[in-house]
This record gives C-alpha cells, sequence and structure tokens, in this order.
C-alpha cells in the first residue's frame, strides 16, 4: 500500500486493470471461461423463460426455511464439488505426465493455484457446505422442532458461505488464486504483491462469518428446542454428533479468524506478525491455523458419524447398539481434537518431550474411534440387514475408514512422522479419512434422506454403479500414493526426474478417472431419479422404516414440519411411536407459529462480497461504501419488527387433509 | 380411516397407549440469551489468540521502543476509569429499564455513550501519539501485536457505540417493548464482556509492560 501511489482512480479502480484478465494467454482459463458464461446464460435464460425469478426470489433466496437452507446448502457442496474436482483431475494427468523431458501440461505457477485451490474448495465449500446443509435440514426435524432457533440467520449464514465461493470462483477469471496451500502453511505469499493470497483470505473470512453463526444457531436450536420428553440422552445420535460438531466450529472457526486477521494486517498494514523480521514469528501462524484445522476435521468426520449411526440402525431394523458408549465417544473425540494440532507440525522442532505428549494425545484419539466401529458393527450383528444404497456406503466406510485411521496412528509416531510428514503418504492418509469417512457419509445421507427431502427415492441402479465406482476409484486412486510415499516422493511437486515412479502415478490417475465417472453416474441417477420420480414416489413419509422422527412427518415435510408438537419417550422416537400403534390426528389444529421470509441475509452477504471484492483489489473508494452499505444494511434490517407470522388453522387443516386422503389411496 | 397409520410388524395396542403429541402450541423459551452468550465467547476466543499472540511477540522489541518507555499509566488509567464508570452506567440503565422508565433508561444510556467516547477519544489520542514517536504497528512485532489487541478492542467498543444509538433512537420510537428488552440485555452483556476483555488489556499489556 505505501509503496502505490494513490492517485484518484487508483482508489476507485486500485490494481484491477484488463492486465489481471488471464484469459488472453492462458488457454484452459479461456475455454473454461467461455463454458461458465454459456452455461450461465443458458441458466438464467431458463430462469427467465419459465418465469422463475419471482418463486426463486420469494420461495429460495429470502427462505429463512430450515429444510430449504440445507436443500440450497447441498446444492452449494455439489456444484463445488465439481469444481473442486476438475483441480484434482487436472492435478493428476498432471503427475502422471511430467516426467523427465516431459514438462506436463500446467506450468508450475497454476499447478501451485490448483493443488491450493483443491484443497481450500473441497474443505470449504464441499465439505462444509454438505455437512452444514445435512444438519441444517434434519436436526430441526429430529428434534421434533418447527425451525432452528435463529431462522434469519440461518439465511444470513448461507448467502454469507456462497459469498466466499463466489470469491474463490471469481479468482479464476481474474487475477489468480493462493498458490501457498490450502492453509496458507508456507506463508510463501505473504509477500508477494499478487492477489492470491487476499482471495484466499476474504473467501475464507466471509465464509467464516457465516459458519460461526451457523454453529451458535443449531447449538440454541439443539439445546431450547428439542420436543417435550427429549432429553440429551435421547436425542439421536446424528443430531449428537451436530451438537459436538457446532460446540467445535464455535469454539474453533474464532481462532482462523483471529489467524487470517493477524494476516492480512501483515499484508496490508505492514505488521511484522508472521514476517522474518522485526520480531515476527513464522510458527506462531502455523500454531494458530492448526490450533483452528484440526478441530476443523473433526467438524467434518463427527456428523459423518452421526449419519453412519442412523443408516445403521435403520437397516440392521435394531437401535444402535451402545447408544450411550457413542455419545460419550463422540464427546471425547470432540475435547481431545483440541489437543492434538502440534502432530500437524512435529518437525518443526518442539522437542521430544513436546512431540511425546502430542503423538500419545493423537494416539488416544483412536480409542472412542474404534470404540464408534465396535458400535456399529455389534448394531448389525444379528441384525436384519438390508443392503440398501446408504448402507453399502457405510460398509464401504468402516473398511476403508478402518485403513485410514491404522495409517493415521502410524504418522501419529513422531520418529515414523519424521520420515513421512509432508510426503504423499500423508496425502493418502488424508483423503483416506475424509473421502472414506466425511464424503462416503454424505452419499449415504444423501440416498438416505432423499426421499424425505423430495417425496422419491433415488434410482438404485445408478446409485449402486457410482457406488462401486467410487469405492474401487479410491482405492486404485490412493494405494499408489500410499506406495510411493512410503519411497519418499513429497507432495505438491508438479514434476518428477525418476521415470521408474511413473507407473503408480499413471494408476493414480486411472484412479481419479474412475472416480470422475462415479461422480457422473451420481448426477445421471439425480436426473434418472427425478424422471422416474412417479415409480420411485414414497407416499408413507416413512420409506426405510426409520427410527427418529423426520420420518413421523410427510415427505416433503410441510413448512411447518410437525402440525403437533410431538411428545417423546425412548430413543428412538418414532420407533416407539410405531410400537406404541400411534395414530397420525386428524383434529384440534390450531394456528402455528413460524418466522417470516427476508431479504435481509442475501443482500447484507451480497454487499459483503463487493466488500471483500474491493479490498482484494485495493479498491479503498469502494471497500469504504460497501462496508458502510454493509452496516447500513444491518442496522435497517434491525428497524424490522415484523418477522413472523402464523399459519392460520385452516391452511393446516387443508394440508393435514390432503396427506390423509394421499395416505388413504396409497397405503 | 383410522387405521391408515398401523405399521405392518409393530404389536398395536399390546402396549399401554402413550401422548404422542401436545394439544396446544408450545411455546420453547427463547433463545437469545443463550445464543448471545455463545456468540460472546466465540469472540472471547478471537480475544484469546490476540492475547496469546501478544504473549508470544509482546517482548520481540526488534531493538525499537519497550512498553516500559512508551505506556503513560496515568492516561490508561484514566481510561479504564472511564469504561469502568461507563459499565455501571449502564446498569443504571438496565434498573431504570427494569421500571419501565423510558426516559430514565434513555438518560442512563446516553450518560453511558458518553463515557465510551471518551474512552475512545483518549485511546485515539494514544494511538495518535505513539504513530508521531515512530512507534507504529510497523516497527516491531511487540506493537504489531499492541496495535492489534488494543485496536480490536477498540473496534468493538465503537461498534458497541453505534448499537448503543440505534438502540437509543429503537426504543424512543417503539418504547421498552420485549424486543427492544431483549436487544437492550444483549448489549449489556456485550458492554459488560468488553470491560471485561479491558482489564485482561489494562492487566497483561499494560501493567505488566511497564513492570
Amino acid at each position: 500500500m505505501s509503496s502505490e501511489t494513490l492517485s484518484p482512480s487508483h482508489w476507485a479502480l486500485g490494481r484491477l486493470s484488463w492486465d489481471v484478465v488471464p484469459m488472453a494467454h492462458e488457454p484452459i482459463v479461456l475455454a473454461t471461461f467461455i463454458a461458465v458464461v454459456l452455461g450461465g446464460l443458458v441458466v438464467l435464460a431458463g430462469i427467465t423463460k419459465f418465469r422463475l425469478w419471482g418463486p426463486l426470489w420469494r420461495d429460495w433466496i429470502c427462505s429463512i426455511d430450515h429444510k430449504r437452507i440445507g436443500i440450497m446448502y447441498m446444492i452449494l457442496g455439489l456444484v463445488m464439488l465439481l469444481r473442486g474436482f476438475a483441480d484434482a483431475v487436472m492435478m493428476r494427468l498432471q503427475q502422471a505426465m511430467a516426467f523427465g523431458d516431459n514438462m506436463g501440461y500446467l506450468p508450475p505457477h497454476h499447478y501451485d493455484q490448483i493443488f491450493t485451490a483443491h484443497g481450500v474448495i473441497m474443505i470449504f465449500f464441499v465439505a462444509m457446505p454438505l455437512v452444514t446443509g445435512l444438519m441444517n435440514y434434519l436436526v430441526p426435524l429430529q428434534i421434533g422442532a418447527r425451525d432452528v432457533s435463529f431462522p434469519f440467520l440461518n439465511n444470513f449464514s448461507f448467502w454469507m458461505t456462497t459469498a466466499g465461493a463466489v470469491l474463490v470462483m471469481v479468482s479464476l477469471f481474474l487475477g489468480e488464486f493462493s498458490t501457498s496451500g490450502w492453509l496458507a502453511l508456507s506463508n510463501l505469499g505473504a509477500q508477494s504483491p499478487s492477489t492470491g493470497l487476499d482471495y484466499y483470505i476474504w473467501a475464507l473470512q466471509i465464509a467464516g462469518v457465516g459458519t460461526t453463526l451457523s454453529g451458535i444457531n443449531l447449538i440454541v436450536t439443539i439445546i431450547k428446542m428439542r420436543a417435550p420428553g427429549m432429553s440429551l440422552m435421547k436425542m439421536p445420535v446424528f443430531t449428537w454428533t451436530a451438537l459436538c460438531t457446532n460446540a467445535l466450529i464455535v469454539a474453533s472457526f474464532p481462532v482462523l479468524t483471529a489467524a487470517l486477521v493477524l494476516m492480512s494486517l501483515d499484508r496490508y498494514v505492514g505488521t511484522n506478525f508472521f514476517t522474518n523480521e522485526l520480531g515476527g514469528n513464522p510458527m506462531l501462524y502455523v500454531n494458530l491455523i492448526w490450533i483452528w484445522g484440526h478441530p476443523e476435521v473433526y467438524i467434518l468426520v463427527l456428523p459423518a458419524f452421526g449419519v453412519f449411526s442412523e443408516v445403521v440402525a435403520t437397516f440392521s431394523k435394531k437401535r444402535l447398539f451402545g447408544y450411550t458408549s457413542m455419545v460419550y465417544a463422540t464427546v471425547c473425540i470432540t475435547i481431545l481434537s483440541y489437543l492434538v494440532w502440534l502432530h500437524h507440525f512435529f518437525t518443526m522442532g518442539s522437542g521430544a518431550s513436546v512431540n511425546t505428549f502430542f503423538g500419545i494425545t493423537t494416539m488416544i484419539i483412536s480409542i472412542p474411534t474404534g470404540a464408534k466401529i465396535f458400535n456399529w458393527l455389534f448394531t448389525m450383528y444379528k441384525g436384519r440387514i438390508r443392503f440398501e444404497l446408504p448402507m453399502m456406503w457405510t460398509v464401504a466406510f468402516m473398511v476403508t475408514f478402518a485403513i485410514g485411521g491404522m495409517t493415521g496412528v502410524l504418522l501419529a509416531v513422531p520418529p515414523a512422522d519424521f520420515v513421512l510428514h509432508n510426503s504423499l503418504f500423508l496425502i493418502a492418509h488424508f483423503h483416506n479419512v475424509i473421502i472414506g469417512g466425511v464424503v462416503f457419509a454424505m452419499f449415504a445421507g444423501i440416498n438416505y434422506w432423499f426421499p424425505k427431502a423430495f417425496g422419491y427415492k433415488l434410482d438404485r441402479t445408478w446409485g449402486v454403479r457410482s457406488f462401486w465406482l467410487w469405492l474401487v476409484g479410491f482405492w486404485v486412486a490412493f494405494t499408489p500414493l500410499y506406495v510411493l510415499g512410503l519411497m519418499g516422493v513429497t507432495r505438491r511437486a508438479n514434476h518428477f526426474e525418476d521415470q521408474s515412479l511413473q507407473i503408480w502415478f499413471v494408476i493414480a490417475a486411472i484412479g481419479a478417472a474412475m472416480i470422475a465417472a462415479g461422480i457422473g453416474c451420481f448426477l445421471v441417477q439425480l436426473v434418472v431419479s427425478f424422471l422416474k420420480r412417479e415409480q420411485l414416489r414414497d407416499w408413507t413419509g416413512d420409506p426405510w422404516d426409520g427410527r427418529t422422527l423426520e420420518w413421523a412427518t410427510s415427505s416433503p415435510p410441510p413448512n411447518y414440519n410437525f402440525a403437533f408438537t410431538p411428545v417423546v419417550h425412548e430413543i428412538d422416537a418414532w420407533w416407539d411411536m410405531k410400537k406404541h400403534g400411534y395414530k397420525r390426528p386428524l383434529a384440534g389444529f390450531q394456528p402455528i407459529h413460524m418466522p417470516a421470509n427476508t431479504g435481509a441475509g442475501v443482500v447484507i452477504s451480497g454487499l459483503s462480497l463487493v466488500f471483500g471484492f474491493a479490498l482484494i483489489w485495493h479498491m479503498w473508494l469502494l471497500a469504504a461504501v460497501s462496508f458502510a452499505a454493509v452496516v447500513l444494511a444491518a442496522i435497517i434490517h434491525t428497524f424490522n419488527y415484523k418477522r413472523d407470522f402464523y399459519i392460520p388453522a385452516s391452511e393446516v387443516i387443508s394440508t393435514e387433509e390432503a396427506r390423509t386422503l394421499q395416505l388413504a389411496r396409497h397405503v | 380411516m383410522s387405521d391408515i397409520r398401523i405399521h405392518a410388524g409393530a404389536a398395536a395396542g399390546a402396549l399401554a397407549p402413550r401422548e404422542y403429541h401436545l394439544a396446544h402450541e408450545p411455546h420453547p423459551e427463547n433463545g437469545t440469551a443463550l445464543g448471545f452468550w455463545l456468540y460472546l465467547m466465540s469472540d472471547c476466543l478471537i480475544f484469546a489468540a490476540l492475547f496469546a499472540t501478544y504473549g508470544v511477540l509482546g517482548r520481540s522489541y526488534a531493538a525499537g521502543p519497550t512498553g516500559a518507555q512508551l505506556f503513560d499509566l496515568t492516561l490508561v488509567a484514566i481510561n479504564t476509569a472511564f469504561l469502568l464508570l461507563s459499565s455501571i452506567t449502564f446498569g443504571f440503565a438496565m434498573l431504570r429499564k427494569q421500571l419501565g422508565d423510558v426516559k430514565g433508561t434513555l438518560l442512563w444510556l446516553a450518560v453511558t455513550g458518553v463515557f465510551g467516547l471518551c474512552f475512545l477519544g483518549l485511546e485515539l489520542y494514544e494511538f495518535s501519539h505513539l504513530l508521531h514517536e515512530g512507534a507504529g504497528p510497523q516497527r516491531s512485532a511487540f506493537l504489531s501485536a499492541f496495535f492489534t489487541l488494543v485496536g480490536t478492542h477498540g473496534l468493538h467498543v465503537t461498534f458497541g457505540l453505534i448499537w448503543l444509538v440505534v438502540l437509543m433512537v429503537q426504543i424512543g420510537k417503539h418504547g421498552l417493548i420485549p424486543e427492544n428488552n431483549r436487544r437492550l440485555m444483549c448489549l449489556s452483556m456485550f458492554w459488560h464482556f468488553l470491560d471485561v476483555v479491558w482489564i485482561g488489556v489494562f492487566t497483561f499489556v499494560y501493567l505488566m509492560g511497564v513492570l
């Protein structure tokens, strides 16, 4: 900032100019840009043609219904999965080619952006939205509530997350993205004048606001809004894992915020937190970022455990084995996840005693996790197992995750870590647990709860194809990386000299191609299921013979979720209701108190997006104006006191009567 | 029609009937207090990270000025008094609110705002003085950490003041209705929280800095 001239045009446009549009000299970017523009135009034209702008704005963009917000999170996660996976394919292709004289097709600088973008997108804008989306959709239904505690904040959180994702996408076409890895660990970019790290900082800061607020929201929802009778130890396990995950979010994301603030001060103001001069300390950044980063992986995997717990109980037709131990294991993992961050940098040189402490705490985590695996196995033991799609993903998870966990324990041994640190062995390990844990859980969850959200099941044939391609593809893609890692190959390299290694990278690329086909089959599964929706329709609201409260209402549920607030007596509330011959009430409906939709969330998030963009490009005038606009819009929103309404009893009656007729006709 | 929901395999009627739904709309307890507490704790963690950063870098003077050379304890003591007094006056505002006295509430909120402004003014004076002496945040890691920790607290006070003004307008407009009382409770918690953080800053940064 100090070296730049602060001329009037600089205040307005900052460093934005035609030179930063990389398309002219990057054919890959140009082709992507054209595809994005054309695709975008088709979508916009379609919305205009079918006159969907009004309903889209009213029913979705302004919606504070937790179910719609949950679905929007899932869509965001799946769209970003395609982008993040495209990055993965590009890396696999480059590494399979670039040996000896062949330099591959990606120059190093571009390659660095791709592995950074892959990590950032997959964690922040794929895994987080998918996990948050599932929690948003399911938690209020599982606890018998009408919505979350702060419905407006929920909408706002979603749009802040989306604004962060938009910023990452913008970096494709304007300027460039960060080259310093998904945690900006090396601080390579800290002094660099490029926009890469600024995109990284502001995308994460804006999305982080959304994540933190949604964490607070869901904790309060779970604590305060459970149906009468549902004590903590009668909550569904998915809700328990959601509670622990959101506690982790609230307790760890502020540290990320602080670390990124300090890094941006280094970049924008010239402070000396993480520099190598005037007393700065780069390792402070590494510590701070991993104090957030390690809980983050448990933020992702705990809800995954919750999904598997629900699936395994339903499809074994037994109550979950060891419910209490499952809850305690979850809480143990939640606490332990704060005591292990240093295992990400044993090689920093903290000394034997510090490394020993963190090595041991890391290994201890495998005990509650192992307890969970045994609980799932014992749930299946002597159960009446149905191998529907969610159950197939669950079994695949148990095998895959157990192996990933074992390589994790291996890495937790500091002397072994000195050999394997930053090698492809590590890459294979964390993909093994994140894909095998989180991604498999998301597919299990999507296949399991899709009929609840949309009223029809997903097609089995294409689901099975997607499943096998993913599972086999995963092992074909990552086993070679274990081998290469043990041979000492480091991560993030875009060219190799040793030709004997090439075969392993070629095998890994074949695995990536299989996963690509798996993703393709999943997309086909969505389309085929939509076309066959009448055959796949579920009228009962309970297609799997489920156990928890979300199956007690219709599919999709009415916007008020339950006509009457349920009363809970036992752990599997809906199973208990069925066992006691529960009859759906047909009379006595009352007006229902609901929160009202608002456009404030998307407006404030849009202004925040402009603010972030202005800061990235040093457009100080726009930054000041948009920041003032954010504050002003928030203040104006507080002057809106009419935030709720009553659904009249007549509307509840007509909705419920329609359902009664539907049930009579189809059951 | 009444038997449509009986499930195959469930031993209907074999067990004693239980109530499975409420006949009337429940009124779940409002979660704002808990939610705001959680927000405050998350904010507290941001401060914790900044305190930790100060703890690591607070003696990295890079051959530049130290806290003992820079800090004017009298000034900081006066500033601390301003902030502590503003907490007391906010308490008085809450007492008036409890009595339903709109005017008294607004009066004490205004006094609180004035104390808050005094605090900010004095802090800005201190900052400008330091910058003038060449002890800006770029000078050393110690000063980077100092300006960031104290400045973050100051930014919080600034937002608290904006919130205070907005809420005074809203109370003037709608009176002490439940929504405004809830907001007043949150702002009160926020204000006292900033006080607590300041006590940490005063002790950890200023007092220990001059030792």
